[in-house]
């Protein structure tokens, strides 16, 4: 469960306005979409919300936990999959996603289940021991993705998850975030392809020029904007065309 | 901290180039250029001094008392060219002597009788012959002194008033630390490079390969993080650190010291002592390398900025090489400074200083242990953790 209350955050000494006046939340065995052009602020949301960057006011709640205060306990309660996913090219797959776990204090035998698991959900057997150097895009989210569950945290925010990926990966990888659904967890992804959230999220929320533009179910969205698609509705209630294309 | 430490040792173990630069080209490089310089340079002494000299001579026929002298003595003396200057000058003799035609008119006068001597003498490699042929010609002149006043019934003592002899009290060792004043430079200088591969590639290398930002989402404090880098890097420093100074006491007992009636004080209990000393200036070296590399976006551009500090620890060296003086407590508590002065004195054999052992561990440690704590804020700050935006 995540609630963010009018979230704001600038650059260069307040002169570059990032996000202005967020605020949404994302429930419980939910699926969550940052919806935006590209620039609109869903990034820096996203980093506001797993505590990389401070916002300049606001708040953020992650079932309950102040990240102002307590840093260390809601990281321990994210799963992040930041939009960099950066490997460490000379380790293998299973290297990179056990240093997590070790630094995220997992003792041994739990981090090696975890991973076993994972090889068998996300289909890493075949790359599993193998140095991450060369990697697919594919093969690289899947790792990525891992590596950020590792500790089998509650909520999951994901930047861009599809980015890249093949039509084949973009349907496993909403299969698995469908399965971290029914599980319960509060899942949050930042994306500007329409159909990823006409296809995967129970709530959209748009984001354009660093505010909330709409927030809703898609048929809440639809209905609202008086449209019949939703990227007509998302046209229409980001105020104009930028960044579809992108 | 300690997952980070294995990980980043782990990491770059797997890399074959850190490898080879940092744990078997850098240790090696030190010795290697050191030995060939001082074999090198020994030899060409030992040669010019006991090669058989060859002295071309202008004019020979005006003094020929003087040339069977200098041939008595082993000088082969040659047709001098037509232009000796030119000849010097172009560097196809080294030393000509040449006596003129006034030379037998003087002599007969009883007035010193000109001896010209041609050399350039900022050739360097022209002074030691320059020299022995001074000998001969000193130890001719004295000779012929000696037979002249003896003639005229006069004890030659007496136009010698005072005899002046030193007594040399430098040992084999301490003249050895002659030779070995380079040694703290190239010492400290593979502590710098063996820690700066592992700086750049912790932190400008992590921010290239955009793993940072996962990396800082994981639940440990910033300097943790930080610290966990900051051991592996001092780790890799302390091996090329050892490693560079076993293969110096290795490279050191093939050198011919006993030729040169000098003794190369480096052993293995020296090592450990220079071990000791320095390696407080390996955590100095890694912090310091790690907080500028932090600042790079790219390995590139740490690496254009790990050049210029490369220089640091040249400094203090090449203070001592041009101004060789005593040491006195304060240097001990300069860092890298301290380092040198106490390695010279542990090469030339003295007796080790514990107290001023202490302040440079003391001081040096400290500057580290500042440095540190800088490198370990480093990460608070957003623009150092963001490749973009």
């Amino acid at each position: 469960m995540i609630e963010a209350k009018a979230l704001r955050k600038t650059f260069n000494k307040g002169k570059v306005v990032a996000v202005d006046e967020v605020s949404f939340s994302a429930r419980d065995g939910q699926i969550t979409g940052l919806l935006g052009p590209n620039g609109a602020g869903k990034t820096t949301t996203l980093r506001m919300l797993y505590t990389l960057l401070k916002p300049d006011s606001g708040g953020i709640k992650v079932d309950g936990i102040d990240p102002a205060a307590e840093p260390l306990k809601i990281k321990r309660a994210l799963g992040v999959v930041p939009d960099s996913r950066g490997l460490y090219d000379r380790l293998t797959a299973r290297e990179n996603i056990r240093y997590y776990g070790r630094l995220h204090g997992l003792d041994k035998a739990t981090i090696e289940r975890r991973i076993d698991e994972f090889v068998r959900v996300l289909d890493m057997g075949e790359f599993i021991d193998r140095k991450t150097d060369g990697f697919s895009q594919g093969q690289r989210v899947k790792v990525a993705i891992a590596r950020a569950l590792i500790h089998d945290p509650r909520t999951v925010l994901l930047d861009e998850p599809s980015n890249g990926l093949d039509v084949m990966t973009t349907r496993a990888l909403r299969e698995f975030l469908r399965q971290l659904k029914s599980q319960g967890r509060c899942v949050v992804l930042s994306t500007h392809i329409m159909q990823e959230v006409a296809a995967l999220c129970d709530r959209i929320v748009i984001i354009a020029h660093g505010r909330v533009a709409a927030e809703g179910t898609a048929d809440e969205l639809l209905a609202r904007s008086g449209e019949k698609t939703l990227e007509d509705a998302f046209v229409k209630l980001i105020g104009s065309d930028e960044g579809l294309l992108a | 901290m300690m997952a980070v430490y294995i990980k980043e040792l782990l990491d770059n173990f797997r890399d074959r180039r850190v490898i080879i630069n940092t744990l078997i080209l850098g240790p090696l490089m030190g010795p290697v250029i050191f030995a060939v310089m001082i074999s090198f340079m020994t030899r060409q002494a030992t040669e010019r001094m006991e090669a058989p000299l060859e002295l071309p001579v202008v004019g020979a026929e005006h003094a020929p008392n003087l040339i069977s002298f200098l041939e008595r003595q082993g000088v082969i003396i040659t047709e001098a060219p037509d232009d000796p200057e030119a000849a010097v000058r172009q560097e196809v003799e080294e030393v000509i002597l040449r006596l003129g035609p006034d030379f037998g008119e003087a002599w007969e006068a009883g007035h010193p009788a000109p001896v010209e001597l041609i050399a350039d003498l900022s050739l360097r490699y022209s002074g030691t012959t320059i020299t022995r042929v001074r000998g001969y010609l000193n130890a001719w002149s004295g000779q012929v002194s000696q037979l002249r006043l003896q003639l005229r019934g006069v004890h030659p003592d007496l136009t010698r008033p005072i005899n002046v002899q030193v007594t040399d009290l430098s040992t084999p060792e301490s003249r050895g630390g002659m030779v070995l004043a380079f040694l703290p430079y190239f010492i400290l200088i593979t502590v710098f490079m063996g820690s700066m591969h592992m700086a750049i590639d912790t932190t400008a290398g992590e921010r290239e390969r955009k793993s940072l930002e996962p990396l800082l989402i994981n639940p440990l404090p910033r300097w943790q993080i930080m610290a966990g880098k900051l051991a592996a890097t001092t780790s890799f420093a302390l091996m090329t650190l050892a490693l560079g100074l076993v293969a110096f006491v290795f490279a050191m007992s093939y050198l011919p010291v006993e030729d040169m009636d000098m003794a190369l004080n480096l052993d293995l209990r020296v090592a450990a002592w220079a071990f000791l000393l320095c390696a407080p200036a390996a955590l100095m070296a890694a912090a310091l390398l790690t907080i500028l590399a932090a600042f790079a976006k790219s390995f590139r551009e740490a690496q254009s900025y790990m050049g210029l500090v490369i220089l640091v620890p040249m400094i203090p060296s090449f203070w001592i090489l041009i101004d060789p003086t005593r040491t006195e407590t304060w240097m001990t508590m300069v860092p890298l400074l301290s380092q040198n002065v106490l390695i010279l004195d542990l090469v030339r054999g003295e007796p080790m200083n514990l107290a001023w052992v202490g302040l440079s561990l003391a001081t040096t440690g400290l500057a580290a242990l500042v440095l540190a704590a800088i490198a370990g804020t480093l990460y608070n700050r957003p623009n150092l953790i963001f490749t973009s935006g």
